[in-house]
């Protein structure tokens, strides 16, 4: 266990912007912190780094306390790798200096074998006498990343780091920087309101909302078993069916009984302890829940579809006027108005109390 | 992401903290940032003496000031102000658009050389065009021999003084705007062209928006230069509001009364000043911090020739000739006047200049330093106070600054502490008097570089190790430096041509070039005022060239 | 950047010293004297170095403009380095004794080499060249028997035909602070206004622009100090520029003077030297070299001027006190203020 957060809050005034925070992160382990903009994920990055003192709570790194509320052990002795969103490099250096500049303690040719290593390593050898503003944001930014890995920190650090690339650079660079990453044998935490880039580089993601950690957990557990409403409407697609808890075990919704393998899943907080009989929740259905069958006696009306290559993706009306979603093989092309066929596949049976008022 | 409307709670976003609530964990320890405050309130010490007149008003010289001189006095200072506010904002902004994104013949070379004219004094431009082209002057006598009587357009008029302070102030507003539309990037212009925006519109629409309070910094420089100025006007004999400053303490044996009317000077500046700070905190998301590698506009044919017969013609106009006139005076004295005391005063010019510019240019660091590690009001609004002192003529300036040291020196003695008075004479009050004087000056650049230093390349050093006073000397000044370097040259070019406050702090033999050129001229003799002139504007030169070398890279 | 640096260094190293030597030096020292003086250095210093050579006394100056120049003095007070005062008119002396900076000097020596009217009355200060403004006119238009007075100069036959110097000059000052005194203030006003009324163009800065401005013909005449007009002619001999005497005849008042004199400064250090040089200055082996250099006159009446000087002819000088100068000067400025004389 390399880093713990121990119920670390923060507040500016009477604002909190961080809530009772937790959560553990493994040597060698990616953790991301996924949320929408202002949930105050980049302020847990900068509480690790020591650049944000905490109000409550302790941060624990390599074992070692290192903020605690009225205690910071400052940054710069952190041995923590920072790439940030602007990537910072130094203006008035050469790449090879900005790579080399946290290698002030080592010789100069060790500092230059190192440099060269990783200029190889992010794949920019040969560019160490340029000048930042000569390069590309993409090589901007691995220069960023090398310049954080050179020290061999004890924790790697990103803060939105793709979000100037554009969309392709994107998606190819999260997954080289994941493999640099686990080549250098780093342990990082990296930042980011996408969750395509969390689920690419994570193996632990933590979603947060309104400076709480709703869920920290892996991918596949926050697409297929959110804990709240919120983590299953930000992560991934899907809708709330109303239905009625059977019980502990079983929920009934407009399309049938869905049956869950665990047991208590359908449990829910506040109803009869016994049964939970009859209490009205809300059942998520992702769209790979739903799959079109053309034998399938149950129908739905096609309202909208979004061409995506290998699928599409229907929104379907239900009789009872109930949409859900589905993902379809894209040559099931079925025109708009269309009935077609459905059936539900749902592994995980994932249910919450109604809200009042919380129609949108 | 497309998304069916779902009955899931709405969330509620919280704002990110504002920069300004960030917390900077290193601080320069507090006694830094105390000198910071101290120093500045020392620069303030001339402008209180001056401000504290208006307790015993002179009413009977006033009552004769308005009824008799300030409504003309006030026109023709808002005419001058307007004049050359325009004049240095249209010649400055112009010519660094054009060397800093155009391309045409001679470009590289005008890109330095018009920066030139920055050392030679305004007052000194001002003997010489007035000697070439009064009706006395070579110019229009010769146009006598050849033509007969003919009307020229009098120099000796608001047209002439306003040409003048343009040709000598326009540097400022150039070499401001220049590096402005250098670091503003290049993506903009491309958005503005994308969007159907000729260069010209892109120019208007994009590029002068952005450098807009980089520009207005400028300016301001060259109007507190303007506002301030005595020996200009006075060889026009063009009557400001300066004018009746003087005309109240020479003429009038009133101090007080000059005091006052230098007082309205001040709070009239201060609120320009408080308004211009506006535009100034908005400053630092107008700049991208990336440099451009610029494609630049190629300018053909005409319009490549106009441009360099532009640029031509401003330098020619504002250094060429002035410095031809000067050379042409000076070697008809240099025989009967230069002698081994040059060296003195060439010394004398350098030493001060430099140390001057080195002292400015570290209080001037501080203060900028300070402002940004403690981002509230107090700091950043006593950083432009601080700078008032370049607005003061710098006679009134001078006396404010030694009335104290004498009273201090007084008491000193008294006390007997000492036993003769250590601070009047020395270099010290002198060197003081010359960092209030011209503090903006050096403040102006290194502020809008300290810009350039965003928070995460602080936390990315110190992520990486490097904190504290490695920090500053590893990351800061290196990016500073272009900043440190222009402040410096400025100062030193300013306190080269530093006439009143020379004049009356200067210990005993301590005689400048400026000192000498003012022996000339008070006496009338403007030709041989030109070998001091001419001394002074090449020593003056030296770091302009260094400035410009370190530019053009 | 490394040989720069170590340029900076030794730079710094040698100016701190040099500081620490100047304030060292300030510390009084004998057989010396101190001077600020608004007379420039190269009409000064002449006869600084003469009286080091005669007598081995060193003689210390700063020059400045007078205004700065006395309110250096005031605020220095008792501290203040400085002996002597040295002006080039009469009116800023009267602003000396007036702040208190000058003290009264009894001796036989200077009041038997300066006229009773260029001294001050309490003997504070003492005149040690006169300086003569007059008129100027170009020989090739103007007959000098079309010229009479000052006040003539309004006459409407000179419209569109005289130049001036700026009325901030303090030579013009002291002389309508004279006319005040003697025409009483509307008199002078309307003659005031009678000259700007026959302008040609608009006042210049100095007195050499004023008569460049007649000789080439822009204007036929000016009112200028005639050392300006001696140095314009010593370098251009051939403009058609002449002197002429005004208020001359039996009820004129004559020749409108002013000096370029000294004081004793009240908290002088060195009073007993200072005193003695400036009976040197009024001396017959001075009086030349004081005058001469700037083609001045003597006061000491028994000093012959400089032959060139000479050859401009004899006139009556106005005598008046020079005091009234002083005096009147504020009056005078804002007199013409009135006239819209600028």
């Amino acid at each position: 266990m390399l880093l713990e957060l121990k119920h670390v809050s923060q507040s500016y005034a009477a604002r909190k912007v961080l809530r009772d925070l937790s959560f553990v992160l493994n040597a060698g382990d990616i953790g991301c912190l996924l949320g929408p903009s202002g949930c105050g994920k980049t302020t847990v990055l900068r509480a690790i780094a020591g650049f944000e003192p905490i109000t409550g709570g302790e941060i624990v790194l390599n074992g070692e306390r290192v903020s605690a509320p009225g205690f910071i052990v400052p940054a710069e002795k952190r041995r923590i790798g920072m790439v940030f969103q602007d990537y910072a490099l130094f203006p008035h250096l050469n790449v090879a200096a900005n790579v080399g500049f946290g290698l002030h303690k080592q010789s100069r040719n060790e500092r230059n074998k190192r440099v060269e290593e990783l200029l190889q390593t992010v794949g920019l050898e040969g560019s160490g006498q340029a000048y930042p503003h000569e390069l590309s944001g993409g090589q901007q930014q691995r220069v960023a990343l090398a310049r954080a890995l050179a020290p061999c920190p004890n924790l790697l650090l990103m803060d939105e780091p793709f979000s100037n690339l554009d969309v392709e650079l994107r998606e190819r660079l999260s997954l080289e920087v994941r493999d640099i990453i686990k080549q250098q044998g780093a342990t990082a935490i990296i930042v980011t309101h996408d969750q395509h880039e969390a689920f690419a580089m994570g193996d632990m993601i933590g979603v947060m909302h309104d400076g709480e950690i709703q869920q920290w957990d892996t991918a596949y557990n926050l697409y297929h078993l959110p804990e709240n409403r919120f983590v299953a409407d930000f992560v991934g697609q899907g809708v709330l069916l109303p239905g009625r808890v059977l019980n502990a075990s079983q929920v009934e919704i407009e399309l049938g009984t869905l049956y869950s393998k665990t047991p208590g899943a359908c449990s829910i907080e506040g109803c009869d302890e016994g049964s939970n009989k009859g209490c009205e929740v809300e059942v998520l259905l992702r769209p790979d829940d739903i799959i079109h069958d053309d034998a399938s006696p149950l129908l739905a009306q096609v309202e909208h579809k979004a061409f995506r290559g290998a699928d599409i993706l229907y929104t379907l009306r239900l009789p009872g006027g109930n949409r859900l979603l589905s993902l379809v093989p894209s040559h099931h092309n079925h025109a708009i108005g269309e009935w077609i066929g459905i059936r539900l596949e749902v592994d995980h049976v994932v249910v919450f109390p109604i809200i009042q008022n919380a129609a949108s | 992401m497309q998304r069916l409307p779902m009955s899931i709670a709405k969330v509620s976003i919280a704002k990110a903290p504002t920069a300004g609530a960030f917390i900077f964990k290193f601080r320069l320890p507090s006694g830094w940032v105390l000198a910071a405050l101290l120093i500045a309130m020392l620069t303030l010490v001339p402008v209180v003496v001056v401000l504290s007149s208006l307790l015993t008003p002179e009413l009977e010289i006033w009552a004769h000031l308005v009824e008799y001189q300030l409504p003309q006095l006030l026109t023709n200072t808002f005419w001058l102000v307007l004049g050359v506010g325009l004049g240095v904002a249209i010649i400055g902004v112009s010519l660094a658009w054009l060397t800093a994104v155009c391309e045409f013949p001679g470009r590289k070379q005008f890109s330095w050389a018009l920066l030139l004219p920055l050392a030679i004094p305004a007052y000194v431009t001002a003997f010489v065009a007035i000697g070439l082209l009064d009706f006395t002057g070579p110019v229009q006598t010769l146009a006598r021999e050849w033509w007969g009587p003919i009307e020229f357009p009098p120099i000796r008029s608001s047209g002439g003084v306003i040409a003048v302070m343009t040709l000598a102030l326009y540097p400022y507003v150039y070499l401001i705007a220049r590096n402005a539309f250098l670091t503003q990037g290049k993506h903009a212009l491309e958005v503005a062209q994308s969007l159907g925006l000729s260069p010209e519109a892109g120019f208007f629409r994009v590029a002068l928006p952005m450098a807009r309070p980089w520009i207005v910094g400028g300016v301001m420089l060259a109007l507190m230069e303007t506002l301030a100025d005595f020996g200009t006007v006075a060889v026009f004999n063009y009557d400001t509001f300066t004018t009746a400053i003087y005309k109240a303490w020479f003429s009038l044996f009133s101090l007080q009364a000059a005091s006052q009317l230098a007082s309205l000077l001040i709070v009239f500046v201060l609120v320009v000043l408080l308004a211009e700070q506006q535009t100034r905190t908005r400053m630092h998301y107008t700049q991208t911090g990336k440099h451009s590698v610029q494609a630049r506009i190629l300018l053909t044919g005409t319009r490549a020739w106009l441009a360099t017969g532009f640029c031509l013609a401003v330098l020619a106009l504002g250094f060429i000739i002035p410095v031809t006139q000067l050379l042409l005076w000076a070697s008809e004295v240099v025989e009967q006047d230069l002698d081994a005391r040059y060296l003195d005063f060439f010394w004398h010019s350098l030493a001060l200049a430099a140390f001057a510019a080195l002292l400015a240019g570290a209080v001037a660091l501080l203060l900028s330093y300070s402002a940004r590690q403690h981002p509230g009001l107090l700091l950043r609004m006593t950083a432009r106070i601080a700078t008032i002192g370049y607005a003061l003529p710098g006679a009134v300036l001078a006396v404010g600054i030694f009335i104290p040291v004498a009273w201090l020196d007084y008491h000193l003695v008294a006390a007997g502490w000492v036993q003769s008075p250590l601070l009047q004479g020395s270099l010290m009050v002198m060197l003081l008097a010359y960092l209030v004087r011209f503090l903006a000056v050096a403040h102006s650049p290194i502020e809008s570089q300290m810009h350039r230093i965003t928070r995460s390349v602080d936390e990315a050093a110190r992520s990486l190790g490097v904190s504290g006073v490695s920090l500053i000397s590893q990351v800061h000044l290196p990016i500073l430096r272009g900043g440190l370097l222009t402040a410096a040259a400025l100062v030193f070019v300013d306190v080269m041509k530093e006439m009143p406050i020379t004049l009356m702090t200067r210990p005993f033999g301590w005689d400048t070039l400026a000192v000498r050129v003012f022996e000339m001229t008070s006496g009338g003799e403007w030709n041989r005022a030109a070998l001091p002139a001419v001394a002074l504007v090449l020593v003056g030169l030296a770091p302009v060239i260094v400035l410009t070398r370190y530019r053009s890279k | 950047m490394d040989k720069r640096l170590s340029f900076l260094h030794r730079l710094s190293g040698i100016l701190a010293a040099t500081s620490m030597l100047t304030v060292a030096m300030t510390a009084y020292a004998a057989n010396e004297i101190v001077v600020y003086s608004e007379r420039n250095e190269q009409l000064i210093k002449p006869l600084f170095d003469a009286y080091t050579k005669e007598t081995g006394t060193t003689i210390k100056f700063l020059t400045d403009k007078a205004g700065p120049l006395l309110q250096k003095l005031k605020a220095e007070g008792a501290n203040t380095p400085a002996d002597m005062l040295i002006t080039v008119d009469a009116g800023n002396l009267w602003q000396a004794t007036n702040l208190g900076l000058l003290q009264p000097v009894k001796s036989r020596t200077l009041s038997d080499n300066v006229p009773a009217h260029l001294r001050d009355p309490a003997n504070r200060w003492f005149g040690l060249s006169v300086r003569a403004r007059t008129i100027i006119y170009n020989k090739d238009k103007v007959k000098p028997v079309a010229l009479s007075t000052y006040e003539d100069l309004g006459n409407p036959k000179w419209k569109g035909r005289l130049c001036l110097r700026t009325s901030k000059t303090v030579y013009n000052q002291s002389l309508v602070a004279m006319m005040i005194q003697e025409y009483g203030e509307p008199k002078t006003e309307q003659i005031m206004k009678s000259w700007v009324a026959n302008l040609a163009t608009s006042p210049v800065s100095d007195d050499t622009r004023a008569m460049d401005a007649v000789a080439a013909g822009q204007c036929d005449i000016t009112v200028v100090n005639t050392y300006y007009f001696g140095g314009l002619m010593k370098k251009k001999p051939n403009l058609p520029l002449a002197i002429f005497w005004p208020n001359q005849n039996m009820k004129g008042s004559g020749v409108h003077v002013n000096i370029s004199g000294a004081g004793i400064t009240r908290h002088a250090k060195h009073q007993a030297e200072a005193v003695k040089f400036l009976e040197w200055l009024s001396s017959e082996k001075a009086q030349n070299l004081f005058a001469d250099v700037n083609m001045e006159y003597p006061v000491n009446p028994k000093v012959k001027s400089d032959a060139t000087v000479a050859a401009w002819g004899e006139f009556k000088q106005n005598p008046l006190n020079v005091v009234k100068a002083g005096e009147l000067q504020a009056a005078a400025v804002k007199l013409m203020d009135r006239a819209n004389y600028k």
